[in-house]
Parts: structure tokens; C-alpha cells; sequence
């Protein structure tokens, strides 16, 4: 990654200065929900880190904490009944959970900004799809609404929507899955971000669209350098893209690989049963291989490692103690007993 | 949307031929005969009874009656009392009264209700939210007249606050205030948990979430995003209200004697005032589908999903 030292001025009085190019650092992220049933506990001791440039993609199952963790650093949790009760989120060296609300509220944004699964239920029904980009320049940069709306219409094309400067005062309904996600970008890029989070952002859409979508969002990667944290459970979508993978079962990271590493060797059983799964078209008439068992309920989540019990190499140990996550080869973590044959297989 | 005011408005012409029809019929098979007392003591005499039921059209069957009704309401004409009284001139005494009462109520339910809804809203099962729900529950279920009489009494004849009663026929803000607000209160209650409940929807909703994410204020996000989309169903329910409120509350006006269409509508149902009581329902169904119509273009206003065309 490139190391890039200078400040990144936004308007508001502080300034982010990413070091060596480190912008977001996740150090034992913890998050309870307190549900009238009891805890759950959705995430359990995560770390990672982003870097400018950097694409890195959370892959798991529904329920293995992925939206969570996006929440949790967007700081949209809803507390309660979610509980951070450990745990440090660095952007650029000062912790977003100690800090200040509204210093928080003003990173969301120009500095940390996020793309959701759904842009229909995402954008507000009510409201020009212009009206809700340029809201952007008008809260945060205090712009007037005519200088603000070009600023949409800008973004508009800059996110390739036709006719843009026609469209600007047009509703989200008036517009198709895919231009709705475009939008949906252009709302999250328009402060220039540097770290952004997308939360599933193909899943809704159909297959040639997904591309599209894909290649936009890596285009603007590069273009902007941004940090991109890419969620998704589709294997299919992260190839492209990611730089690294880390993969999440039952709010624990599992596997932390680059993405050629991953791809070639899985170093953990769930990482070979998901890509096992992917349907392959040039192998006709083979069963489509899954992961037996669903994932753990979250608030009885196995004693051991907690996927031994859809586990095909599962042994005593697996079941009595919890695998950390170690150095399994060089760049390559994973957080089972057996990962060396794993890898090897 | 030209189009659709204007096939509404021919719908209007069905629905207002259909009601004041069954008015009509019902009145006409009221007991009594309109001649009874007309002269005193005495019957009539016959030259004059014919000459009466000639120029009421008295002698005519029920369609025929109505088909010259009809005709004379076309014109504009909403026809003469037996006392050779306009129905029209009436009216236009006392719906000033009906409508300055209508929008004081309508005023003290949305700021009242809206502002309770939201305070609610926000803090769901906090005191405030338990402690509305409960007046609101109260409210509901206590009939108007036990809910009119307790204010009159308290708040007008023990504390002095407001004027007992209406005593002119042009009544000020004022005198109106205790009134418009005893009929707004049943929908306070309405408005308020309408608010209420579609705030409390709408901040779960995944806009909103987007609004937190954008870096919005707390206040932004839920005053501009979530209200916005919450408000629709309680203006639709307020102009319906307004429409409804507008044919005059005929319990309320008569506990502060306020001389609108509703006791007037009520004195000529008693004194069989057939002709006064067609006029006033005409007007009031009138009334009422124009502000229908008017609703259902707001609605279309607020929501860029309904479509007029």
C-alpha cells in the first residue's frame, strides 16, 4: 500500500491523518444484543485492519456478525439493545468509540461512509433522488441547494446514470434496482470518503447488474485510493475484487487470507465448505455440494471451536477447546486445530 | 391530473343525486301533515290548503316532487322553508359558525396530537408515552356529551376559565376555544397514536438508518426523514376529520348552544322541516366529497408513490 501522510481537510475542525497509510484498525471487537430471551452474543472478539487502497472483503453466512461489524463501525448499531461491552475501532489512531458523539456524527460521511443491500427501503421514498445526494453537501459542507444539486448532478453521472441532469428530481421508485444502487453510491462517495462499506451491495440486484455495480465500485476505489471493507456471503463477487478475505462464522474471524491464498488452499473447513458450495457450470450432473447443520443460535453458541458441530474433521479437541486465530503460513491466519492439514488437503 | 379532478368531480354528481334522494324519501315518509297548526285553532280552509299544496308541490308523487327539487337545486336554488324562510340565507348564517368552529378543533388536534406523537414516538415506553396512552384510552372511551358537560361545568361555570356558553351568533375565538377543544379531543387522541405508531415504523426503517449513516443529526434524521413519512396517514386522517367536523357537531353545539348547521340540521329534523333539512344534508354531502377530493390530492403530494392519472 502507498503511505500517504497528508491531511485530508474536510470543513469540520478535525482532521484525519491516516499513518502509513492505515486507516481503520478493529482490535477485539465485541457486541452483545440484549434481547428480552437473553444475549446473543453476535461478535466475539474480532481484529482486523483496513489500508488505503485496500479492498477487503467480510465473507460468512447470514448471522455471522458481517452487518454487524459494518454497523458497529459505522456507529448505526441500535444501543440497546446492542451492547459494545470490549473493544477498540481506530480511524486514523483515535478510537470512534470513546470519542465524542457529535465528532462521530460528523466522520459518518466525509470520512466513513456506507452502502446498503436494499436502495429501495435505503432511500427515502418521499424525497427527490437529487434532494438526498446533495443533503450530503448541504449538512456537512453547509453548501447552498442550488450549488449543492449541481454537486448531484455531477455525481449523478459521475456513478453513470443517463440523463442524469433530468433525472436529478426524480423519485427512488422511478428508477431500477441497479440505477437505485448507483444512487445509493453516489450518496456514500459524495464527501469523498475515505473508508467506504458496502453491506451486500449486489445481492438485491440480478446477475449482468451485479457486474456493473462490481466494476463501479472498484473503479471508484482506485480512483479515490478509498479503504473499501466489501460484505458479502457470494464467493463469486469477492474473486474480482478483494484484496483480502477474512472469513466470519458465529461472530469470530476464522480465516484471514489474500485472496489468491484463500482461493488456491482454504486453511479452515468452513472457508473449503463455501467454496465447495459454489455452484460450478463446466462440471455437469455433480450434486452441489453444503455445509451440513445451520450456523449456531448466537446465544448458545457451541463450547470448543463453534463450528465442530458441522464439522466433517471434528475431533475431541475441537469440541473442548476454542481454536485461536494463528499464523498458519506467512500473510495466512486461521483459527483451526488442524490447519495445516486443512491447507494441505 | 386534470383529468382525474375532473372524473372525480363527475363521480361527485351520482353520489350527491343518490343522497339527497334518500334524504328526500325519508323525509317525505315522515308522519305529519305540514298544514297541521298552519292556521291555528281552525283547519285551514280548503282554498287555502290547495293553494299551499300547489305551490309545495304537496300534491305531487314522491319522483315528481323530487325530480322539481332537483331541478331548483341545479340553479342553485335550495328552495323556502313553509315559512317562506330561504334555506339558503339560513345556512349562510350559521356556516361560518360550523367552519371557524371546525378549523379551531382541527388546529388544537394537530398541533396537540402531532407534538404528543412525537414526543411518544421517540421515547417509546417512557412516562410520557405511558401517561398519553392512558389519557388517550380515557378519552376514547368516554362519550362527548359526558366529555362537554365536564368542561362546561369545571373549566366554565367553577374556574371561570372559558364563557359557559356561546351568547351571540357570530361568536368570537374565544368563545369557541372550550368548544373546538372538547371536539378535538377525541381526535387528539386519534392523531397522537397515529403519529405514534407510524413514527415508531418509520425509525426502524432502513431510510433512516441510511439518515444516521449519512452523518445527519439525530434531530435531521428523525424530524425530517422519518416524520416526513410518518405524517402522511395523519394528515389523510386530519382532512377527513375536517371533512366530517364540517357537517357540525350537533352534541357539542347544543351543550354551548353555538348556533352552526349541526343544531340547525337537529331543530328542523324536530319541527319536521323537510325542505330545511334536505337543503342543509345537500350542502353538507357537498362539503364533505369536495374535501375528500382535496384529501386525496394532498396525499398524492405527500407521497410521490400515488399517482393521479
Amino acid at each position: 500500500m502507498t503511505t500517504d501522510t497528508t491531511t485530508r481537510p474536510k470543513g469540520s475542525e478535525v482532521t484525519y491523518t491516516p499513518q502509513d497509510g492505515l486507516l481503520l484498525e478493529v482490535e477485539d471487537l465485541h457486541v452483545e444484543f440484549h434481547t428480552p430471551d437473553g444475549v446473543a452474543n453476535a461478535i466475539n472478539g474480532i481484529s482486523f485492519s483496513l489500508h488505503q487502497g485496500e479492498c477487503l472483503a467480510i465473507l460468512g453466512e447470514s448471522g455471522s456478525g458481517k452487518s454487524v461489524t459494518a454497523q458497529a463501525i459505522m456507529g448505526i448499531l441500535d444501543m440497546p439493545p446492542a451492547v459494545i461491552p470490549q473493544g477498540h475501532i481506530r480511524y486514523c489512531g483515535q478510537d470512534l468509540l470513546t470519542m465524542d458523539p457529535e465528532q462521530r456524527r460528523k466522520t459518518r460521511g466525509p470520512e466513513v461512509s456506507m452502502i446498503f443491500q436494499d436502495a429501495l427501503s435505503s432511500l427515502n421514498p418521499v424525497f427527490p433522488v437529487g434532494w438526498q445526494i446533495a443533503e450530503m453537501f448541504r449538512v456537512h459542507r453547509g453548501m447552498n441547494k442550488s450549488d449543492a444539486l449541481q454537486q448531484a448532478v455531477a455525481l449523478m453521472e459521475r456513478v453513470q446514470i443517463p440523463g442524469a441532469r433530468d433525472r436529478v428530481k426524480a423519485y427512488p421508485h422511478q428508477f431500477s434496482g441497479g440505477m437505485r444502487q448507483r444512487i445509493m453510491i453516489a450518496v456514500a462517495i459524495a464527501l469523498d470518503p475515505a473508508v467506504l462499506i458496502a453491506d451486500e451491495p449486489t445481492t438485491a440486484l440480478d446477475v449482468t447488474v451485479q457486474a456493473q455495480i462490481m466494476a463501479l465500485l472498484q473503479e471508484l476505489q482506485e480512483e479515490r485510493q478509498m479503504g473499501l471493507i466489501l460484505i458479502t456471503h457470494d464467493l463469486g463477487v469477492v474473486a474480482d475484487v478483494a484484496d483480502r478475505i477474512a472469513v466470519m462464522y458465529a461472530g469470530r474471524l476464522v480465516e484471514k487470507a489474500d485472496v489468491a491464498d484463500l482461493y488456491a488452499a482454504p486453511a479452515h473447513p468452513y472457508t473449503r465448505g463455501l467454496l465447495e458450495s459454489i455452484p460450478r457450470l463446466d462440471q455437469k450432473g455433480q450434486k452441489l455440494s453444503a455445509i451440513g447443520g445451520l450456523p449456531p443460535n448466537l446465544m448458545r453458541i457451541p463450547p470448543g471451536c463453534p463450528f465442530n458441530p458441522r464439522c466433517r474433521m471434528a475431533q475431541d479437541v475441537c469440541r473442548r477447546d476454542l481454536p485461536l486465530l494463528r499464523e498458519v503460513a506467512p500473510g495466512r491466519l486461521s483459527a483451526c486445530h488442524f490447519a495445516e492439514e486443512v491447507i494441505n488437503a | 391530473m386534470g383529468t382525474y379532478v375532473l372524473r372525480r368531480l363527475l363521480q361527485m354528481i351520482p353520489v350527491i343525486l343518490g343522497a339527497t334522494f334518500l334524504i328526500f324519501a325519508m323525509v317525505f315518509a315522515l308522519p305529519g301533515d305540514p298544514l297541521a297548526g298552519k292556521c291555528g285553532e281552525r283547519p285551514c280552509s280548503p282554498a287555502y290548503a290547495a293553494q299551499f299544496r300547489e305551490k309545495y308541490n304537496l300534491n305531487d308523487p314522491l319522483l315528481v316532487q323530487y325530480g322539481k327539487y332537483v331541478g331548483k337545486l341545479a340553479q342553485g336554488d335550495l328552495g323556502q322553508t313553509y315559512n317562506n324562510i330561504s334555506v339558503a340565507d339560513q345556512l349562510k348564517l350559521r356556516y361560518p359558525v360550523t367552519a371557524k368552529l371546525a378549523l379551531l378543533a382541527i388546529l388544537i388536534e394537530t398541533v396537540i396530537g402531532i407534538a404528543a406523537g412525537v414526543l411518544t414516538g421517540i421515547r417509546k415506553g417512557g412516562f410520557l408515552d405511558n401517561l398519553v396512552l392512558v389519557s388517550t384510552l380515557i378519552v376514547i372511551s368516554i362519550p362527548i356529551f359526558v366529555i362537554g358537560g365536564l368542561a362546561q361545568y369545571f373549566l366554565g361555570v367553577k374556574l371561570g376559565l372559558f364563557p359557559v356558553t356561546v351568547t351571540s351568533s357570530d361568536p368570537t375565538v374565544y368563545q369557541l376555544l372550550l368548544p373546538a377543544i372538547v371536539l378535538g379531543s377525541l381526535s387528539v387522541a386519534y392523531v397522537s397514536r397515529l403519529t405514534r405508531t407510524n413514527l415508531v415504523e418509520n425509525l426502524r426503517s432502513d431510510y433512516v438508518r441510511t439518515a444516521v449513516a449519512k452523518g445527519l443529526t439525530q434531530r435531521r434524521a428523525i424530524g425530517i426523514h422519518a416524520l416526513r413519512n410518518s405524517l402522511i396517514p395523519v394528515v389523510t386522517f386530519i382532512g377527513f376529520d375536517f371533512g366530517a367536523l364540517l357537517g357540525g357537531a350537533i352534541v357539542t353545539e347544543s351543550i354551548f348552544n353555538i348556533p352552526g348547521v349541526g343544531g340547525y340540521i337537529f331543530r328542523s329534523i324536530r319541527s319536521r322541516d323537510g325542505v330545511s333539512v334536505v337543503g342543509a344534508v345537500t350542502v353538507l354531502v357537498i362539503v364533505y366529497l369536495v374535501v375528500n377530493l382535496l384529501v386525496d390530492l394532498i396525499y398524492g403530494l405527500l407521497d410521490p408513490r400515488i399517482t393521479h392519472d
